[in-house]
């Protein structure tokens, strides 16, 4: 959309403002379905072949803005699991424990360049399984899935450097369980480090968005990884409960709600397994009146807005200092205003569909909630399509600290805005969370920024930036929101015993 | 004038001016053995007591039963230490510790007669003690060290500064090893403190003269009231406090009784506390020190900071 900017001569100062009331709009501009390639039918990939469920039973996965069907995935029970299970324990045993950390390497460097080979098909079927915008699937889930093997890979035979004094081992199988919010970037972000530690690995991708990772297994068939290092196997919460206690699991990895996180810690108590969570935030993302408001708008908008808002490290609670409150909310509307909501393979959408029929329920509980908590709710005017599962991208002003909409994850495209005066204020408002996965501050004051930044309690900090994301740099929260880190160098400790 | 009798202790404890005088003559003065709680020294609020005994059944002592409000009041004080203790400099807290192995030092007499009591022998007991001081100097050395080991500048592929830094995780409870009542009790509070944590530490239950002299050492060392306190009573009683606490972020458990274990673990789940358990550690030996040992409270922080990236703005060179 043009944007257009003209001058108001009677105002004191210039207010530069973006012009909608015009003709112009964007052509459509769909990625083509054709280049993509989705079976109608999808078993479970264990040691290294597509099994049948022993349930016979399969579930349906839709394109959640259309609603209709892609494919039927598999619905695997306890013995399913158990194969599993039994074919990752035998290819550590028999191989993957044995090969040298080189060859390890090499594989992992494979399915790398084989994910940056298929990244097209994967990007299309990202949009079409999930609902993000192909914008995004393009140029941030595919590519980060592919650098994060790559990153990996080069760690497999130079462990011995990443920890002083001591040496390595794997711990043996790894049980992930990853979410629907970033399907394939979630399945890389936990094979890798994985398999570059010398583990095996069952996965069980998230019941409405399973095909990505489908698509990996066929990758890493396609690759040769000998049989049984890497198993996917799809199913819903049962399926995970059964991996979670499978007596032959040695580490569990979880990345989804707080809640969950916290039934897997009770339910391996009193066992030996290792346990990385990666769950809730609710971050704070601080605005003070000497930020560039511009960037901070768009840092705003992107921090919230990204992915449906489907984010965990999403930077749902704003704080804005007192003195810019009003320009910052006039610009946030006008900006919000100018987001595409609609077809998630248009190469110009910013907000695709929400993930589920589910989560649009939560989502729009939450805005009742706000509602009736007495904040006021602002929305886009945009027209949502009639089929699927679509929210506006909303925002909430006059929001309480104890409000349930700035205290709890709502993990969709709503902004809670709160203000502040002192900076002592908005660190005691910041901190006052269960979650501390993530926060942001914008100043341009390089020392008020490092201030900020040691004083949060959270794992990632984005000083006049906001979700940015790398597979050199460690993710991951405090308190609540888990622990251990995902990325970088630290991400390597999650699967290894240290020894010596 | 009949003669004074003065008996000679066993111990060569002389040089400290502490001599015991015979108790024919002068009546002792008993320590009252009481909690360790923001850099005061009160009673349990329960006001009950329990009375430990060595090994030929002699009572050594009168000392707080703690109660789940001593717990609570003590994770009050941590927490509001916490702020000021994390934020000193790395190498004021190195100097803080060193000063607490200096006074470890200088009363070394009274552990190593508290150790004896407690069943030791006089050359455990020495070692014992001296280990204890060692180890106060080896994590006193760690302060300002750790974090470069474990810190790391990360090349990401946009334009951004991006690093990651250790950082404490914030109050750790603490149920201190059973049987080492010194040297355990020193290898837990070290490197948590060292790491700018605060903590509530349950001394050993059946030992627990040391615990309560080492918090008179700390409080004589400059270390801050609230970072480290000190209870003494029932572990059966407290564990379950130590592992549900809201406002505790860690806890660590050195004994390997599994239904505890579970019972932690399970807890824990309340508010996602970390867990370490170290119930396979040998104080005396070097696996009882290191570097894991501080990282095992920490958190890594990631903090991105956007590198200008506009025409002139690049390396010049």
């Amino acid at each position: 959309m043009p944007v257009v900017t003209k001058k108001k001569a009677a105002a004191k100062k210039n207010v530069i403002k973006l012009k909608f009331d015009t003709n112009w709009s964007y052509a459509p501009a769909p990625e083509s379905k054709s280049a993509a390639s989705i079976n109608s039918q999808y078993d479970l990939f264990i040691n290294g072949g597509w099994q049948k469920p022993s349930s016979k039973k399969y579930f349906n996965t839709i394109n959640p803005a259309t609603e209709e069907t892609l494919s039927e995935v598999a619905d695997a029970s306890e013995t399913d699991v158990n194969k599993a299970v039994t074919a990752a324990r035998n290819a550590y045993e028999k191989y993957w424990k044995k090969i040298p950390a080189k060859e390890r390497g090499k594989y992992i460097f494979r399915i790398a360049r084989m994910i940056q080979e298929k990244a097209r098909e994967l990007a299309i079927i990202e949009t079409l399984d999930g609902g993000k915008p192909i914008r995004e699937s393009r140029d941030f889930d595919v590519p980060t899935a592919a650098n994060h093997f790559f990153y990996y890979a080069g760690w497999a035979d130079k462990l011995e450097y990443a920890f002083p004094n001591r040496r390595t081992e794997p711990l043996g199988v790894a049980g992930q369980i990853i979410p629907w919010n970033f399907p394939l970037l979630m399945a890389a972000w936990k094979i890798a480090p994985a398999l570059a530690t010398g583990n095996t690995v069952v996965l069980k991708p998230a019941e409405t968005t399973p095909l990505t990772a489908l698509k990996l297994a066929e990758i890493i068939q396609e690759s040769d990884l000998p049989p049984g290092v890497v198993n996917i196997i799809t199913g819903a919460g049962a399926t995970g409960a059964a991996m979670v206690n499978h007596p032959d699991i040695n580490k569990i990895v979880f990345t989804g709600s707080t809640e969950v996180g916290k039934i897997i810690q009770r339910a391996i108590a009193g066992t030996n397994k290792k346990v990385t969570l990666e769950l809730g935030g609710k971050a704070a993302n601080i605005i003070f009146e000497d930020a560039p408001i511009d960037q901070a708008v768009e840092g705003v908008i992107n921090g919230i807005y990204f992915n449906q808002g489907h984010v965990c490290c999403a930077g749902s609670r704003l704080y804005v200092q007192e003195s810019i409150v009003k320009e910052v909310i006039r610009k946030l509307k006008d900006r919000i205003e100018t987001l595409i909501v609609g077809d998630p393979l248009d190469k110009n959408t910013d907000i695709g569909a929400i993930n589920s029929q589910q989560q649009l329920e939560t989502i729009h509980k939450y805005l009742k909630l706000g509602k009736q908590e007495g904040a006021e709710m602002y929305e886009s005017s945009c027209r949502l399509p009639s089929k699927g599962f679509w929210c506006r991208p909303t925002m909430f002003t006059n929001v309480a600290q104890s409000s349930r909409i700035a205290q709890e994850e709502i993990f969709g495209p709503v902004l809670s805005i709160l203000t502040f005066r002192t900076d002592d204020e908005v660190i005691e408002k910041a901190n006052n969370s269960p979650y501390g996965l993530s926060a942001g501050v914008w100043t341009d004051k390089g020392s008020k920024i490092f201030n900020m930044t040691k004083r949060m309690r959270a794992g990632v900090i984005w000083a006049n930036t906001f979700n940015k994301f790398d597979p050199t740099s460690p993710f991951g929260g405090y308190k609540e929101s888990g622990f251990g880190r995902e990325g970088g160098l630290h991400g390597l400790s999650a699967y290894v015993n240290l020894i010596g | 004038m009949s003669k004074t009798f003065i008996k000679k202790s066993n111990l060569n404890i002389s040089q400290n001016g502490l001599e015991k005088p015979a108790s024919s003559k002068r009546l002792e003065v008993l320590k009252t053995y009481k909690i360790y709680i923001g850099g005061q020294f009160p009673r349990t609020e329960s006001g009950r007591y329990y009375t430990p005994v060595n090994a030929a059944g002699k009572k050594l002592a009168n000392v707080c039963l703690s109660s789940r409000k001593d717990f609570r009041n003590a994770v009050v004080a941590a927490r509001s230490a916490f702020s000021g203790w994390s934020g000193r400099a790395a190498f004021n807290r190195s100097q803080i510790l060193y000063r607490m192995a200096e006074m470890l030092e200088g009363r070394k007499a009274q552990f190593i007669e508290e150790l004896i009591l407690h069943d030791s022998t006089k050359l455990k007991a020495e070692k014992e003690v001296n280990l204890a001081i060692d180890r106060l100097i080896y994590y006193a050395g760690w302060c300002d060290k750790f974090q470069q080991l474990y810190s790391s500048v990360n090349p990401v592929a946009s334009s951004h500064f991006n690093f990651s830094v250790p950082e404490p995780m914030g109050v750790v409870s603490i149920i201190a090893p059973q049987n080492d009542s010194l040297l355990g009790l020193v290898s837990v509070i070290a490197p948590v403190i060292a790491g700018g944590n605060t903590c509530v530490v349950l001394a050993s239950e059946s030992k627990p003269l040391c615990s309560v002299t080492f918090a008179e050492v700390l409080n004589s060392s400059d270390l801050p009231g609230g970072v480290v306190n000190i209870l003494t009573g029932s572990v059966k009683e407290l564990i379950s406090w130590f592992a549900d606490h809201m406002d505790v972020n860690a806890t660590i458990y050195c004994e390997n009784d599994s239904d505890t274990r579970r019972m932690i673990q399970e807890k824990s789940a309340l508010n996602l506390k970390r867990i370490c358990l170290y119930d396979k550690i040998n104080w005396y030996s070097d696996e009882g020190q290191s570097p894991y040992f501080i990282m095992d409270t920490q958190e890594i922080k990631t903090t991105w900071h956007p590198v200008e990236n506009i025409a002139g703005a690049g390396a010049g060179y």
